[in-house]
């Protein structure tokens, strides 16, 4: 049987919703040992780990922060592991690969999907701003995988059994890298930017007011996202920002709204799901990749649409 | 101060991007140096300006036409440019292109030592962010990745990243390789004269055996993955209404209709 590690995605205590879906698609590969880095889980924490696949649950107790560090203690949480899977961020792609070169093992990043195929891990990846599908097979005997989020849906087992928990030894590698501040980002109400399944944008065509973008956002449970020229414009704060160098999104629905479309945002969403649009320019660049667009100011389509989702729900 | 930045040609975003036989198409019609590797550039220039002597030095590893990414360099002020081309460097990974980087950044730092390698962020055709860590594990030095700001003063490197949940500052002593993200400066343009003049520059070619790197330690067959298939993916078709007074109602039917609202 594979033997499957899974590193867990937090935000404080608790389990990231991509984590429950790194499970969802770990326990198709084979047996899941789930890694906790950093402190202890609570007994909800693990029960929830167990009821998404995973058999035991693996802990290295010692804090770290830089990369060298985490990634030795990854490694010595997965020293059995024929394939590793993690959620694609920035922190976790440098991780990976320092282990991989500690370990020979093959890596794809930003992939949508993995299967065992033949005894190899096969990926998929969408590229070149989600216009092309890529299949790429890891050849060596080691795999990891960073899974871009709402890729898997998240399906928890009916016959879970609590897991074992197991405290890894493990003693934190002295790194050249020291960091020295730690300032905390005031998390958002709601889910983060990453990992929503719906996401709602506002870009120039706001004109600085976010009011309605998150009454959308609240009303389809999302989190709001926002364009380059918007967070340029200090309207809002950069953790908002959708696109290739800012947060990659890929939820079941996107909304942009006074957003045209310049190729470094689409490059950042348009893997999404569904995409729907409203512009004032008809030739905005965005209708070219949307579901649905709507030529019209957002101050006047979204109040109207709001109200007709909410009469449609009463 | 002693800076190599390492550039990569790339396809150009607005250009229509294929894959030919499982690798990205580059061809000098539609492609130039990464645009994230500007911000590099720049975070390089800065800082030998500020110290008011030292080089800054553009490396690329790549075909024939990757000589443009290190030419584009030039323009923007760099002034030594060097391309490490062989035919067994096609198909590498991650690994064998940051084995071949960091083989040319030893044989510079053996000339003469440098302070700092800084990279862009990402390469805007692959996105994986990964060759900096490669290349810092490769070299054994320290790595400072997405640095939005950098400073350095008394042989240490210090920068600042916007991680989603924290914003971080990390120390390390030089040399170390930095990565810079697109908020790390504004890339200054080139002008008539550096654009010229760079069209003329002497571009340092080497090649494995002038590394010293095996060349079966690269390229495809010590790649640890292969791309099976590559398929465009079938286009949107959009269904755009102009809003005349009911855009918000069809909207909301249109998310409704599809269990979306």
């Amino acid at each position: 049987m594979t033997r499957v590690a899974v590193l867990v995605e937090r935000h404080g205590e608790a389990v990231a919703a991509p984590t429950l879906e790194t499970l969802t698609l770990a326990r198709s590969l084979g047996d899941v040992a789930a890694v906790w880095l950093g402190g202890e889980p609570s007994s909800a924490a693990v029960a929830q780990l167990g009821a998404h696949g995973a058999a035991e649950v693996r802990v290295v107790e010692p804090q770290v922060r830089a990369a060298a560090a985490a990634a030795a203690a990854l490694g010595a949480a997965t020293a059995d592991a024929d394939v590793l899977l993690v959620t694609s961020t920035f922190v976790n792609k440098e991780i990976v690969t320092r282990l991989a070169l500690a370990t020979g093992a093959g890596v794809v990043v930003d992939a949508a999907g993995a299967a065992l195929v033949d005894g190899h891990v096969e990926t998929e990846q969408t590229v070149f701003a989600a216009t092309w599908n890529v299949r790429t097979r890891i050849t060596t005997e080691r795999a990891i995988v960073a899974l871009r989020p709402n890729t898997t849906q998240a399906v928890a087992m009916p016959d879970a059994v609590v897991p074992s928990v197991v405290t890894v030894a493990f003693e934190p590698p002295t790194t050249r890298e020291a960091v020295v501040a730690v300032e905390a980002v005031e998390a958002s109400d709601g889910v983060p930017l990453a990992e929503a399944s719906v996401v709602v944008s506002g870009g120039r065509g706001t004109g600085g007011d976010y009011a309605l973008i998150h009454e959308l956002a609240e009303l389809l449970g999302g989190a709001v996202g926002a364009s380059r020229d918007a967070t340029d414009e200090g309207w809002i704060s950069h953790e908002h920002m959708v696109g290739q160098t800012g947060t990659t999104v890929t939820p079941r629905l996107y909304v942009a709204a006074g957003i045209s479309g310049a190729v470094h945002h689409r490059g950042g969403m348009q893997a999404s799901g569904t995409i729907v649009a409203v512009n004032l320019d008809p030739d905005a660049p965005i209708f070219e990749i949307s579901d649905f667009g709507v030529v019209g100011s957002l101050f006047d389509v979204l109040p109207q649409a709001i109200a007709r989702m909410r009469e449609a729900r009463a | 101060m002693r800076v190599l930045v390492t550039v990569k040609f790339t396809p150009d975003l607005q250009s229509h991007r294929t894959f030919t036989d499982g690798a990205v198409t580059r061809t000098a019609d539609d492609g130039s140096m990464n645009e994230l590797d500007e911000n590099a550039v720049e975070a390089a220039l800065q800082l030998v300006e500020a110290a008011g002597q030292g080089e800054v030095i553009a490396l690329t590893v790549g075909g024939p036409d990757a000589v443009a990414a290190v030419r584009k360099a030039l323009q923007l002020g760099v002034g030594r440019g060097i391309h490490v081309s062989d035919a067994a460097i096609a198909g590498s990974d991650v690994f064998g292109t940051a084995r071949v980087v960091a083989a040319a950044v030893r044989r510079i730092h053996e000339e003469e030592p440098l302070d700092l390698v800084i990279t862009g962020m990402a390469a805007l055709d692959g996105l994986t962010s990964m060759l900096p860590t490669a290349l810092a594990v490769e070299l054994d030095w320290a790595q400072l990745t997405l640095a939005s700001a950098l400073t350095v003063a008394d042989g240490v490197a210090t920068v600042e990243r916007h991680l989603p949940d924290a914003h971080e500052t990390l120390q390390a002593p030089l040399p170390a390789v930095v990565s810079v993200t697109d908020e790390a400066n504004k890339p200054r343009y080139p002008n008539f004269k550096m654009i010229m003049a760079a069209r003329t520059a002497v571009i340092e070619e080497w090649s494995l055996a002038d590394l010293g790197v095996d060349p079966a330690s690269v390229g495809t067959a010590a790649s640890r993955t292969a791309v099976l298939t590559a398929e465009p993916r079938p286009a949107r078709t959009p269904q755009i209404v102009t809003d005349t007074g009911e855009g918000g109602r069809l909207l909301a039917d249109f998310l409704i209709e599809r269990g979306l609202a």
